[in-house]
């Protein structure tokens, strides 16, 4: 029914259809881009950030074996704090102000490196070390064979990884809108709002819909880098 | 800031509940009752499941359909579900708030339990199952005797998972109008009241590092020693066993969505 429904459905109609969000995007098309976009980079920017953290940590717990227990009791400790209330946690424990829009960047950054750190930390050491014994046979130093032998090899444990974060940074931001962050969850507070007195679904089924659109992008852009960077799985089939 | 959470925390006044505010025990109750219903109904729901499907091979598409449920945003799921189901229910009732709530809660915890259930009976070794079938046990007593206790540590790590999950979100229920420790952290930034706020935080997570633990300690004294290899690291001196069956929630999170990704 999509198409000439849709298309029969007035601009500024007042319709409460469920299926009437595609009108509702319309009607506040600018807004609700400008909160696409919030969203999209409050759930890259802080995976990226994770993995920068994360690489030379788990290279780190890889290296000092007595690290790896500790590291991994930190990260397991953070990932237990439910999101909401890390967002409300962080602006007092840095001295920020309590409405900081940075508390949202701030508290993802944190999840994903407690999630990475693990997965680096894990698919560095599922390199086999007759791979790393042939690689100094061939005479790679340390450094050189970390990042063109090791870092390679854990190539797909860490994009699994990555899909994980970056899949559930999307729903955590969503939560930061009900604490008044600039993003989709605004549609749901929007929705929620405007549903006193009758039920209006237009801005809710928009957010989910758009919410799952992002996670499914983000996620297959991630599976496309991850088969960018490992040509060799490609070439045996397996 | 920290000094004011300090005497928010330690008033008496916000420990006692009033006629028009229920104090912190109050709402940590609400809170663990609203997680338990929740988790109650989708332990039953999907532990017997997940077995099943893990011990037959059948169906196995019920394991990614609630996986793909997780793609959802939780918060537009909720309200989604709240405007849909509150304006069929009048005058003083919290039903049409707390029926919605706990269907979101139910649908979050399903999946890891589902999975991990499916997932830790799926990687039981080929060669215990077939010993136990050649001893001439029947299909329900390998399940029960053998499969099960296999399969405990990863569905103790999915039912801890789907714990954080549900005492997290209920704290959301607060945005819905509903009780729970969220409630004060909604209430605060209503009214600038920032101490309230971090209060609410503080008590969230500390309600969930402590359910945490107490799984973990469940776990610890339910598992079967020889299958977390707490027994070889004694008998065996030097034989490094690794991080195995630890009070390490995020291991469970990443054990759950990894075998969810290969199911």
């Amino acid at each position: 029914m999509t198409g000439p429904a849709l298309a029969a459905v007035p601009l500024d109609s007042a319709s409460s259809s469920p299926l009437h969000f595609f009108g509702y995007f319309l009607d506040h098309r600018s807004e609700t881009l400008g909160w696409l976009w919030d969203h999209t980079w409050l759930s890259v920017v802080p995976v990226v950030v994770g993995l920068l953290l994360a690489l030379p940590l788990g290279w780190l717990a890889r290296r000092y074996r007595w690290l790896y227990p500790p590291m991994m009791s930190v990260s397991g400790l953070l990932y237990t704090i439910p999101s909401i209330a890390l967002f409300v946690l962080i602006p007092p424990l840095l001295g920020l102000d309590p409405l900081t829009p940075l508390q949202v960047p701030i508290a993802l950054s944190l999840y994903s490196t407690a999630l990475l750190v693990r997965v680096v930390a894990d698919g560095l050491g599922a390199v086999a070390e007759e791979t790393v014994q042939a690689a100094t046979a061939l005479g790679y130093r340390p450094v050189a064979r970390f990042f063109r032998v090791e870092l390679p090899i854990a190539v797909p444990v860490i994009t699994a990884g990555l899909r994980v974060a970056i899949v559930a940074n999307v729903s955590i931001v969503a939560i930061a809108g009900t604490i008044g962050m600039s993003n989709l969850g605004a549609l749901f507070d929007q929705g929620f709002k405007l549903s006193v007195s009758e039920p209006y679904y237009p801005p809710i089924v928009l957010g989910i819909v758009l919410c799952v659109l992002l996670a499914l992008v983000l996620d297959g852009f991630v599976v496309l880098v991850s088969r960018w960077l490992t040509p060799w799985r490609r070439a045996v089939p397996s | 800031m920290i000094g004011d959470t300090f005497s928010w925390l330690t008033d008496p006044a916000h420990w006692q509940s009033t006629s028009f505010d229920t104090g912190i025990p109050g709402q940590l109750g609400a809170h663990v009752l609203y997680s338990m219903i929740a988790l109650a109904i989708a332990l039953v729901l999907a532990l017997p499941a997940g077995l099943w499907i893990g011990h037959t091979g059948k169906a196995t598409w019920v394991v990614s359909a609630a996986n793909a449920v997780r793609a959802l945003p939780t918060v537009g799921l909720l309200v989604l579900i709240v405007v849909i189901i509150a304006p069929h229910f009048y005058g003083r009732t919290n039903a049409g708030y707390l029926i919605p709530t706990e269907i979101v809660l139910v649908l979050l915890a399903v999946p890891p339990i589902l999975s991990n259930a499916y997932a830790g009976v799926q990687n039981v070794s080929p060669a215990v199952r077939d010993a136990a079938f050649g001893m001439g046990m029947t299909g329900p007593q390998v399940l029960s005797r053998v499969e099960f206790p296999n399969a405990l540590p990863l569905i103790f790590s999915g039912f801890r998972s789907a714990t954080l999950q549900v005492i997290a979100t209920a704290t959301i229920a607060a945005y819905v109008t509903l009780g729970g420790l969220g409630r004060f952290i909604y209430d605060g930034l209503a009214q600038q009241d920032y101490p309230q706020m971090i209060s609410g935080g503080l008590l969230v997570a500390a309600l969930a590092l402590v359910a945490d633990l107490l799984l973990a300690l469940a776990q610890r004294y339910t598992v079967s020693p020889g299958i977390t290899g707490r027994m070889r690291r004694s008998d065996r001196d030097g034989y490094d066993v690794g991080p195995r069956g630890g009070p390490d929630s995020r291991v469970a999170v990443l054990n759950e969505e990894l075998a969810s990704e290969a199911a």
